[in-house]
């Protein structure tokens, strides 16, 4: 696509469809605001870009000069950064076109897009569900067909989980693989920008195009972006490892079957699997939750009202505008976490907490690597416990909620890249499987997920 | 009643780094810009934007801690002092806590009460500055500005070896010396590249253990520095002496009303909740980049001092003066180098020339190569010293070569021996009394006579020679 008709045509398509999908609620951006951006944009995209004229639309904790950035939070109501993110900047040097900006769960702070100050998500195939979260307007405009990607972030597997419960690719790359650069920061040792997509080649060519080092984040690694690969003939070569840990006794069985077909056909397409053990797999919860609101609390301490987003009154003293700021302008979630890792991080318990937990984070990131030392080459494991739960089921039970990511959070806390891809429905909902990689070679497992992704028949039920 | 107290006193001092950027950006980090213009995202602290560390300002930190003989970690780590206050765009400030820069190091200073005393540097480490709030510009609300934002700093930190208020700012007063030697910060405590607190506590003399300390906060002055710890100190001693115990807290100074109040409480941060910044991997320094920075660091003021003792046979004090400022320090050494005698230069350095520079900004007006062939003129009889010292001026103001500067000035002392004799003859015929004493034994009168002589030539005779052909005469 060169011809800027074709990207004028492609920008208006975009928005139509994304009107029509107006009652998933996935896209924050008021719809005039939305046309008119994207017709600019059409008109003065690169029209060399290898992305051009392809509509991506981008979630809302990450900064653009075209919308707003709320981040799905009433304390960044109506902020536009006078910036924008690297990757953002990297998808439309490469001719994309920023489709607007996704709901999400405040900060990334949730798994089913419920936490979000401008009112939950829908599942695009029953709205009676959540899409996942915390990327799940992502999940849901990629999955309802608006867009071929979008961006997501992730934390602790909020690309992912939605991508699982919506039925689409999602890829979390390797901690240092994309600039951090613009993302807001919920737990900055934890967060990656991440890539949603209808099919693994989507996801997969937009994250080549913001993959890369970037000399305005010090964490991003210093490499060249990432090839993508041939689709394989074959998976002759590859040793898939299955953690035993991933498929405790109470495994849905649904979702037991579903992850047992994909074992099959990935033996089926030429790959050794073989069952390995990640032994301190059942401590990645806990761990996860002590050291991402640790961060969390600390990063979001910016947002006190005095120099940007909405103030809340209480003009008496400092205090009182922080106090009151602060309390109303951020949702329970966020309120809950923000505690939590204020606790952690007090000088009593520090010790007690968060240096326990990044001495045991570092024994996690240690299994994969000692799996990984012994010829595995990637692991397979589901992305989620369950398919999309109901809205409202698990609200109310934050511990519940924080247990949709257990099969996630380990590749965010060993900082590796992993990939889900729909592997079945259950009961006509989707499931996504997962693979996890080693760091910085994503290009074989997206090898693995091509071919995983032409064998397995995802709208069959499993 | 206060022999009976021994003071015991830390410094913790903040020196901004002498950089042209900012720790974390590329905004600069000058002084003095309109309010908010020096900023960018990352030090405004907008949401998403990160901090890169400025290799500069890790250069000049890594020779500030070699120059004060300290250990450079090859790893270091930046941690988040966590705090809320509107002059603090993130909400913490990048800092160091667990793993600094350096430790371990020392520093020697001339103790006004012991004589060359050492502190230990107890650590040395690598941060970054707050904004400013500004409270009296607009009534009953604090603006702020956030230039200052994001400038580098070191944090150097002593362990509580001073004795005394003045044995401190001895203390303040090298460390400055030796900061502004290698270049690394300006050491401006009025304009805020200085700062210092000070932790203040007394103990019966003899007693080992430390008493309760203070911290001693806003000081901003060298010459607050002995004031508010002598303040601070007193107070202890008087809360003591009436049977009562010093309380650990903050106490900021006044320098208005010279007196400590306690720091509010709520001004006060309990509990910092360092961590590790997850923005910055750990700093590592690679041996060859810590070994460069040794070979950049100038010679320093003690080295100096020993040298100058040694190779120019100054006293201690004279090398001290003239050590005491790298750049008179150079000047000296090039006057010596120009041939000037070490000795006598050294006495028109630490008198004309300073004297000089106090009036001028710090300028050091004259030459080398002109001070020391002036110094040639006055030891070859050319010009007096009296008279020499007009011709510095003179060449201080204007400029030229002390020989026709001298002579512009009609100043060139007269060594021609007719001519000297020509005034010694009119003396000694004016003053037939005065002849007459001196032949009778009177030996003093020919100071009063060499005096007339002197007046004759209206100052312009040798007065060496002078007395020669007048001693000469007088014998004859």
């Amino acid at each position: 696509m060169s011809d800027p008709s074709d990207a004028l045509a492609s920008a208006k398509a975009a928005a139509d469809r994304i009107v029509k999908l107006k009652r998933l609620n996935a896209c924050l951006t008021p719809i005039k605001e939305l046309r008119k951006s994207l017709v600019v944009q059409a008109s003065t995209a690169h029209p060399s870009g290898v992305l051009y004229g392809m509509p991506v639309a981008v979630k809302d904790n990450i900064c653009t000069l075209e919308f707003t950035t709320s981040c799905g939070s009433k304390i960044l109501e109506g902020y536009r950064s006078p910036y924008e993110a690297t990757a953002v900047a990297k998808l439309k040097a490469a001719g994309a076109l920023i489709a607007g900006k996704t709901n999400c769960d405040e900060f990334g702070m949730g798994s089913s897009t419920e936490h979000s100050a401008y009112g939950r998500s829908f599942h695009p195939f029953d709205k009676t569900r959540v899409p996942g979260g915390s990327s799940g307007g992502s999940a849901a405009l990629v999955a309802a067909g608006a867009v071929p990607a979008a961006l997501g972030s992730e934390t602790g597997g909020s690309v992912r989980q939605p991508a699982s419960l919506c039925g689409v690719v999602g890829i979390k790359p390797t901690y240092g693989r994309v600039s951090r650069y613009g993302l807001v920061a919920f737990g900055s040792s934890l967060d990656q920008i991440g890539v949603l997509g209808r099919s693994v080649h989507d996801a997969a060519r937009v994250l080549s195009v913001i993959s890369g080092r970037d000399p305005r984040d010090s964490t991003c690694e210093e490499r060249d972006s990432l090839r993508l690969p041939n689709v394989p003939e074959s998976l002759q070569g590859f040793v898939i490892g299955v953690p035993k840990e991933y498929f405790p006794q109470d495994l849905d069985p649904a979702v037991r079957r579903a992850c047992d077909r994909a074992i099959r056909l990935l033996r089926e397409l030429g790959a050794a699997v073989r069952e390995v053990s990640l032994p301190h797999t059942a401590y990645a919860i806990a761990t996860y939750y002590i050291i991402a609101p640790a961060e969390a609390s600390s990063n979001l301490a910016r947002y006190d009202g005095a120099r940007y987003g909405p103030r809340f009154n209480g003009s008496e003293d400092v205090r009182a505008l922080y106090r009151t700021t602060r309390g109303e302008g951020f949702g329970p979630e966020v309120r809950r976490r923000v505690l939590i890792g204020t606790y952690v991080l007090s000088s009593g318990y520090y010790d007690a907490y968060y240096r326990k937990a990044q001495q045991m984070r570092a024994l996690m990131a240690q299994d994969f690597r000692n799996v990984f030392d012994r010829g595995v080459d990637l692991l397979f494991t589901a992305t989620t416990p369950t398919p999309a739960f109901k809205a409202g089921e698990k609200l109310n039970d934050p511990v519940a909620m924080y247990l949709s990511d257990i099969f996630t959070v380990t590749a965010n806390l060993a900082g590796l890249p992993a990939i889900s891809l729909p592997i079945g429905r259950i009961k006509g909902l989707p499931i996504g499987g997962q693979l996890i990689g080693q760091a910085f070679l994503e290009d074989e497992m997206l090898e693995a997920a091509y071919a995983l992704e032409r064998a397995v028949p995802a709208a069959e039920e499993a | 009643m206060a022999g009976a107290w021994e003071t015991v006193i830390g410094l913790e001092t903040h020196v901004q780094l002498r950089t042209v950027s900012k720790m974390f950006c590329g905004c600069s980090a000058a002084f003095g810009a309109p309010p908010n213009t020096n900023v960018c995202p990352v030090c405004l602290g907008l949401p998403g934007a990160l901090p890169m560390p400025n290799e500069q300002a890790l250069k000049l930190a890594v020779r500030a801690a070699l120059g004060l003989g300290c250990t450079v970690h090859s790893r270091s780590v930046f941690a988040r002092k966590n705090y809320f206050y509107p002059d603090l765009p993130k909400g913490y400030q990048i800092s160091q806590f667990e793993q600094p820069l350096a430790t371990a190091g020392s520093l020697s200073y001339l103790s006004p009460d012991r004589g060359i005393a050492t502190t230990t540097i107890q650590r040395l480490h690598v941060e970054e500055d707050a904004g400013k709030s500004l409270h009296d510009r607009f009534p009953k609300q604090t603006a702020i500005d956030l230039n200052r934002c994001g400038v580098p700093l070191i944090e150097i930190v002593t362990g509580p070896d001073f004795r005394s208020p003045h044995e401190a700012r001895a203390y303040l007063l090298t460390l400055k010396q030796v900061l502004e030697y290698a270049g690394i910060s300006d050491c401006d405590m009025e304009k805020g590249s200085l700062r210092v607190d000070a932790n203040v506590s007394v103990r019966r003399a003899g007693e080992a253990t430390l008493g309760t300390k203070t911290e001693v906060k806003n000081i901003n002055s060298f010459a607050y520095v002995e004031k508010a710890l002598t303040v601070e100190r007193d107070r202890q001693i008087a809360v003591l002496d009436a049977g009562g115990t010093v309380a650990q807290q903050t106490m900021l100074y006044d320098s208005k009303t010279n007196n400590v109040r306690p720091q509010r409480s709520k001004e006060e941060s309990h509990d910092y909740r360092y961590f590790p910044d997850p923005d910055l991997p750990p700093l590592v320094l690679t041996e060859e980049f810590i070994a460069e920075q040794q070979t950049l660091l100038p010679e320093l003021p003690a080295k100096k001092r020993e040298r100058f003792v040694e190779k120019y046979a100054l006293n201690v004090t004279d090398a001290a003066v003239l050590t005491a400022d790298r750049n008179v320090a150079d000047y000296y050494e090039a006057v010596v180098h120009a041939g000037a005698d070490a000795k006598i230069a050294a006495n028109w350095v630490m008198t004309e020339v300073l004297a000089d520079a106090k009036d001028h900004g710090d300028g050091l007006r004259v030459p080398p190569g002109a001070l020391a062939n002036l110094i040639g003129l006055v030891r070859g009889g050319t010009v007096s010293h009296q008279a020499a010292k007009r011709v510095f001026a003179e060449v201080a103001e204007r400029g030229g070569e002390p020989r026709n500067v001298a002579e512009a000035l009609g100043v060139m002392q007269v060594a021609d021996t007719g001519v000297l004799a020509g005034w010694v003859s009119e003396v000694l015929a004016a003053h037939p009394t005065e002849v007459a004493r001196f032949k009778n034994g009177e030996a003093k009168l020919v100071q009063f006579l060499l005096g007339q002589v002197m007046k004759a030539s209206r100052g312009k005779a040798d007065p060496k020679l002078a007395q020669r052909v007048l001693e000469e005469k007088l014998t004859s």
